[in-house]
């Protein structure tokens, strides 16, 4: 929990890097390549001569109001909410129909093939469907922004001497 | 089943036993036993990798035999359970994997704990991640004393007692010598070893069908003895409404259950950030959505191929429907194919048990030694030891899990699962939501939201006719059954969630704003974590 930031940042890089051959891995997303050398990222929040009486919670606080955290988050909730919502609800529904309604999901469809072997199969397409999707949003709409919070954030708290996060 | 097949499998199950034990001799040497290396394998796997790791850690053999088995008996119904089983991951990848990763380091609890006072919250969270745990592994010793002795064709109790103690000798050695790594490494090569089976097996029955889907479909049909009626749900769950309420609760247990599992959650903190945190869950995604696909078509293929009753007589349960098909797709029993096939499907069915095992009893030690032993422990006491206490933990819940495993023989599996998911979205899901999501929760709620859960989830089963008056029942010759479903999962889990919102709304403390400003930033940005 102490002084694990220089650590930190080695083990992050070793471990995105270490994944070449992973056809998972996007290079350029998460904005890597700009924080090598030096390590001091062009910070969202201007890092102003901080009072040496500001505490962590005092900090955290100040992360949690700023707009480019509000934004970060409504982003990340306007993806989920809705895509939660979605999934939980097509999920019941087949769970619902498959224990309630035989006589809808046995009307064959094409040779052998009825609307219970579809619903199960359009389940398993739908899951891989969202996997992508929320990937994509977060790759896109998410990780950046987050990265240079994050550092944002630890250079603030930094500054307090390496104590409490 | 002859000879040849046992002795056989016996190479095979030694030569995967050897293996591991290789590895884990080999990933603990010059290990320092730092608690962050033993419960998260020092956070440097690949997202490829702990993607591959936790399809071994959730695809047990209940999944690989259970499943397949079902759906050669009951066709359609047993396809349920696999999209239960792959939805479930949708809350996890949406709501739980990076966040977790962020807040956390080792446990569940840590994420609660980090905004409430330690001490009750830790407590509660570790009490029900071991409780889950132990119902889980004791699961899965049951499925593996009785698959060992039907694959080894022995029926009697000796064969079933020995393999337990021997599958909990063997998991008590992988994790308490190799830790989270060595533990990962097992996970990683069963998972290959268990795609590999299956998609052999895949290709086998598919090329019998010459490529087309609709003809095995249609044999299947025919072959079950129930015609259309296989292809569509209600074969099992069809009957009167308690039975369709008791699938339901089932429904609902696994698609929330699995975010609560506590050797899930363990593996997003062997990767480095919450970003590969994600990727490991997209792979795992890929990786056990694919794989249940394919256990829908060897369910299928071993309706056509076996035929329904030829399974039923092996094995009432439907447990053997895999083997039997790989002993017909190899050349039939007498054929060099046929015994080859048959003893690699039941070492890759050992092999999946040995790793599961091992990877919940890691997981449920962690939480004995970083969350109870922590908290309870006299104040002043050594901080060195944690990990020393983890590895005694390990020990002792071993035992315990071979000692339930050796009681509970008769259970059925499938319930025993179904039961630890049940308890793990009734408890471990509402605390985690709301300790992530919601600003005004309070020390209070997470204590309530936890026994809340617990505790009906324990209570329910106990009057349910699992335990007795009925006469498939633990004790069938009692009666105080009151509760008429066998899974409590559709009345407990909105309990859980319930009592952490009553909890926080009659609470004295108002909630820690800062804390939970640090939670937030914490989780989505990824500021400090470990």
């Amino acid at each position: 929990m102490e002084k694990h930031d220089g650590r930190e940042v080695a083990q992050t890089r070793a471990g995105d890097r270490g994944v070449l051959g992973d056809p998972w891995y996007d290079a350029l997303a998460s904005g890597w390549g700009e924080l090598d050398g030096t390590g001091a990222p062009a910070p969202a929040v201007p890092p102003q001569t901080t009072p040496p009486e500001r505490s962590a919670a005092a900090i955290y606080l100040e992360v949690q109001r700023s707009a480019a955290f509000q934004e970060v988050r409504s982003r990340y909730r306007r993806f989920v909410v809705p895509a939660a919502a979605v999934f939980f609800a097509w999920y019941l529904a087949y769970i619902v129909a498959a224990t309630t309604a035989p006589g809808l999901m046995d009307r064959p469809v094409a040779g052998a093939v009825n609307v219970a072997m579809l619903a199960g199969l359009g389940q398993f397409l739908s899951t891989f469907l969202l996997t992508w999707l929320y990937a994509r949003h977060a790759r896109l709409r998410r990780d950046r922004a987050a990265l240079e919070l994050r550092w944002d954030t630890q250079e603030m708290t930094r500054v307090l001497g390496g104590g409490r996060r | 089943m002859t000879g040849n097949h046992q002795t056989l499998a016996l190479l095979l199950f030694s030569a995967f036993v050897a293996v591991t034990l290789g590895i884990t001799t080999w990933v603990s040497r010059n290990r320092h036993g730092s608690a962050e290396e033993f419960y998260a394998g020092g956070r440097l796997f690949s997202p490829m990798e702990n993607g591959f790791a936790i399809a071994g850690d959730y695809m047990s053999a209940a999944s690989f035999l259970g499943i397949s088995g079902l759906i050669a008996l009951f066709g359609y119904d047993g396809l349920l359970y696999s999209v239960g089983f792959l939805v479930a991951w949708l809350v996890v990848l949406f709501l739980v994997a990076e966040l977790v990763r962020n807040c956390g380091r080792f446990t569940l609890a840590d994420v609660v704990a980090a905004r409430m006072r330690e001490r009750p919250v830790r407590i509660a969270a570790g009490t029900s991640s071991v409780t889950v745990s132990v119902l889980y592994l004791v699961a899965q010793m049951v499925g593996a004393g009785s698959l060992v002795a039907l694959l080894l064709g022995g029926t009697g109790g000796a064969v079933q007692a020995w393999t337990v103690v021997g599958v909990g000798g063997l998991m008590v050695v992988y994790v308490s010598l190799g830790g989270m790594r060595a533990t990962t490494w097992i996970q990683i090569v069963k998972a290959v070893l268990l795609m590999g089976g299956a998609i052999t097996l895949t290709v086998l029955v598919l090329v019998r069908f010459h490529g087309d889907f609709d003809e095995l479909l249609r044999t299947a049909a025919q072959r079950s003895g129930h015609g259309a009626h296989f292809l569509a749900p209600g074969l099992k769950y069809g009957g009167d409404w308690t039975a369709r309420l008791d699938f339901m609760s089932l429904g609902l247990a696994l698609v929330l259950g699995t975010a609560g599992l506590p050797h899930i959650l363990s593996r997003f903190y062997t990767v480095p950030t919450a970003r590969a945190a994600r990727r490991s869950v997209i792979w795992s995604i890929g990786l056990i959505g694919s794989f249940y696909l394919m256990t829908i078509v060897l369910g299928f293929g071993a309706a056509a191929i076996v035929g329904s009753d030829a399974v039923r007589g092996s094995n009432a349960a439907g447990n053997t429907a895999v083997p039997l098909l790989a002993l017909d797709l190899g050349g039939g029993p007498d054929s060099t194919g046929g015994t080859v096939l048959f003893a690699v499907v039941a070492a890759v069915a050992f092999a999946t048990i040995l790793a599961v095992v091992a990877g919940i009893t890691l997981a449920s030690s962690a939480s004995v030694a970083h969350d109870l032993y922590a908290s309870l422990r006299r104040p002043h006491a050594k901080q060195r030891s944690e990990v020393a206490v983890a590895r005694v933990a390990a020990v002792g819940i071993g035992v315990v899990a071979i000692a339930l495993g050796l009681l509970a023989r008769d259970l059925n599996v499938a319930f025993l699962v179904g039961l630890a998911f049940a308890v793990a979205a009734s408890a471990n899901l509402p605390v985690l939501l709301y300790s992530l999501f919601w600003r005004g929760f309070t020390t209070r709620g997470a204590v309530w939201s936890v026994y809340g859960g617990l505790g009906p989830a324990l209570f329910l089963v106990i009057l349910s006719p699992v335990v007795s008056g009925s006469p498939t029942a633990l004790f069938p010759g009692v009666d105080f059954q009151v509760f008429p479903l066998e899974n409590p999962g559709l009345v407990s889990i909105p309990l859980g969630f319930l009592a952490g919102w009553l909890g926080t709304v009659t609470s004295h403390e108002p909630p820690d704003e800062a804390r939970y400003a640090e939670t937030e930033v914490r989780a989505l940005t990824g500021a400090g974590a470990v």
